[in-house]
């Protein structure tokens, strides 16, 4: 079961992710990112990393995330691979204080 | 002169260690803009590390991140030298006679002590010697290992406790497919342990497992995970800690506990799963008998608790015990080293040394930070590191200076038998072939003969 990118990561896309994964699976457009699925080896390594808990293991999804498993798997394959840290999209600080997971 | 990094004059660095970090580092280095030689000096004939003698053996897609290294290591800029050790095949001031800098990234390769009397007694040890044992380390492939008692102890509930916990409840069945070491396999193939107890100090929203590692123990042929459901009733801090949405692993990992503590015993082996509990002494007569624990409790503010002795003590029989409680790194010669904390002082990955008229030094991975965080927490560890290494380039002069040749001679005089990548693809291919009959990814290589006498391709 790979790991996906869900919601929290549109109009954010802070990137620390891309510095974790050990095998460059992480693609990305303007507006969020992606996980390959083939490429992630289920390490979990970029679930602590994003400051928004955008990336869960497929099995943790709720009914109403599972939609990102197929986004990430054809989006993925249609986007560059990121591998070095982007600037985050503008409002993306207010956005996670908004979530509930701004700097305490 | 021209600056170092420029066509006529590359930067030119050696980085000590093929695990994880001196990989990533490798790779930040290559991804720069200035023109780059990095060599890879590992004291195995055989490269990646903790990826092949750490990741278990039935996690197989996580070794997979060692094609990521194998990419890296196919890149002309790059040179790969195994079978070469820091302090007795080269010095550090040879090496800074060949390179502009050095990334030391040599992990942490010993165990920390539990402190308590009886801890060295018989049938007693640290997790690296069992974890390298199964993986098939030739420091640890001779060691041998107790099975024959009914009960098994491990200290400890980080990843590595688990991964040990897993591979002792596994069947032959389960495991035979992996690349495990056959010596390993056999042995466990007999063994009688069917009681494995896994103890924490703290409770159980403390815990650190990884949830995916932690359901695995859920799902196994033929061990059920335990719980005793009196841990779980919370207190307020617990409560609040459970709470924090910044910590969703914790309700994950208490819901897996849940499931645990109501789960009925209807498989031949156990795994129970203990928290406040403290290790006191290890007894026995000649070899282990009996591990004495003493019951703590928490104290101290939310998110901030630590467990303390409440003086009730118990025991538990076993004739093995593993303990996983923290690695430290081991000191290099000439290398100032803090024993506390088992790391080099660095700031920033730059270690705080001087050295006239030498070359820079630099930290990267669990010799810099400590054995905390994953494979790939090591690949932002080691960017970091080599930002500091660029950004001091300017420091560094204008000096040539002559890289993997002087390097190559250095060692051809000491008559020192080094291997190439192209040598570990040799011997990569060997343990692959092995495998095949057995339907394993790959037999290992255990001795260092064998792997150098593989590394030259004749059969």
């Amino acid at each position: 079961m790979p790991h996906v990118v869900t919601g929290n990561c549109s109009d954010c896309r802070f990137t620390d992710c891309v510095l974790v994964c050990p095998v460059a699976c992480f693609h990305g457009d303007d507006h969020r990112m992606y996980i390959d699925p083939i490429a992630c080896v289920d390490c979990a390594a970029c679930v602590p990393a994003c400051p928004v808990h955008a990336i869960s293991e497929s099995a943790d999804l709720s009914q109403d995330q599972q939609m990102w498993v197929q986004i990430n798997a054809y989006k993925s394959g249609n986007t560059p691979v990121i591998r070095s840290k982007q600037t985050p999209l503008a409002g993306a600080e207010e956005r996670r204080a908004a979530l509930g997971y701004g700097p305490s | 002169m021209n600056a170092i990094g420029s066509a006529d004059n590359p930067l030119r660095v050696a980085v000590i260690g093929s695990g994880p970090s001196g990989f990533y580092a490798a790779e930040a280095l290559l991804q720069s803009e200035h023109t780059t030689e990095v060599d890879i000096l590992e004291r195995l004939p055989v490269p990646y590390g903790l990826v092949r003698y750490g990741v278990a053996p039935d996690h197989a897609r996580l070794k997979d991140v060692a094609n990521t290294y194998a990419e890296i290591a196919r890149d002309p800029r790059l040179s790969f030298v195994g079978n070469v050790t820091f302090g007795k095949d080269f010095t550090l001031r040879e090496l800074a006679d060949c390179y502009h800098a050095v990334i030391l990234a040599t992990g942490a390769a010993t165990d920390r002590k539990l402190g308590i009397p009886g801890e060295d007694i018989q049938g007693s040890h640290a997790a690296t010697s069992f974890v390298g044992w199964y993986n098939g380390h030739p420091d640890y492939r001779d060691l041998v290992f107790d099975l024959s008692g009914g009960s098994a102890i491990i200290i400890g509930q980080g990843n590595v406790a688990i991964d040990v916990c897993r591979i002792l409840a596994k069947s032959p069945d389960e495991l035979r497919k992996t690349d495990i070491a056959a010596h390993a396999l056999d042995a466990l193939a007999e063994s009688r342990i069917r009681e494995i107890h896994l103890i924490g100090r703290r409770g159980p929203v403390q815990s650190r497992f990884t949830s995916k590692e932690l359901r695995e123990l859920g799902q196994l042929s033929e061990c059920d995970p335990s719980v005793d459901p009196n841990d779980l009733l919370l207190s307020d801090a617990c409560k609040s800690e459970l709470a924090d949405v910044r910590e969703p692993t914790r309700a994950r990992n208490f819901d897996a506990f849940r499931s645990f503590a109501s789960r009925q015993q209807e498989k031949p082996k156990c795994c129970r799963i203990h928290f406040f509990l403290s290790p006191r002494e290890a007894r026995g007569e000649h070899k282990l008998e009996e591990l004495v624990l003493e019951r703590t409790r928490l104290v101290g503010a939310a998110g901030r608790q630590e467990a303390v002795g409440t003086g009730q003590t118990l025991s538990i029989k076993a004739g093995l015990m593993i303990r996983s409680v923290g690695y430290s790194g081991r000191a290099l010669e000439g290398i100032p080293f803090d024993d506390a904390r088992g790391t080099i002082p660095n700031q920033n990955g730059r270690a705080e040394m001087t050295l006239a008229g030498k070359c820079p030094v630099y930290v990267a991975g669990w010799i810099k930070r400590g054995p905390t965080g994953i494979i790939g927490t090591n690949r932002a560890d080691s960017l970091a590191t080599v930002a500091t290494l660029l950004a001091d380039l300017p420091t560094f002069g204008s000096q040539q200076k002559p890289g993997r040749e002087a390097f190559a001679f250095l060692l051809a005089q000491r008559a020192t038998r080094s291997v190439s990548f192209q040598g570990w693809e040799m011997i990569d291919q060997a343990e692959k072939a092995r495998g095949t009959p057995f339907g394993k990814p790959r037999e290992k290589f255990t001795r260092i003969p064998e792997m150098l006498a593989a590394s030259t391709g004749r059969p």
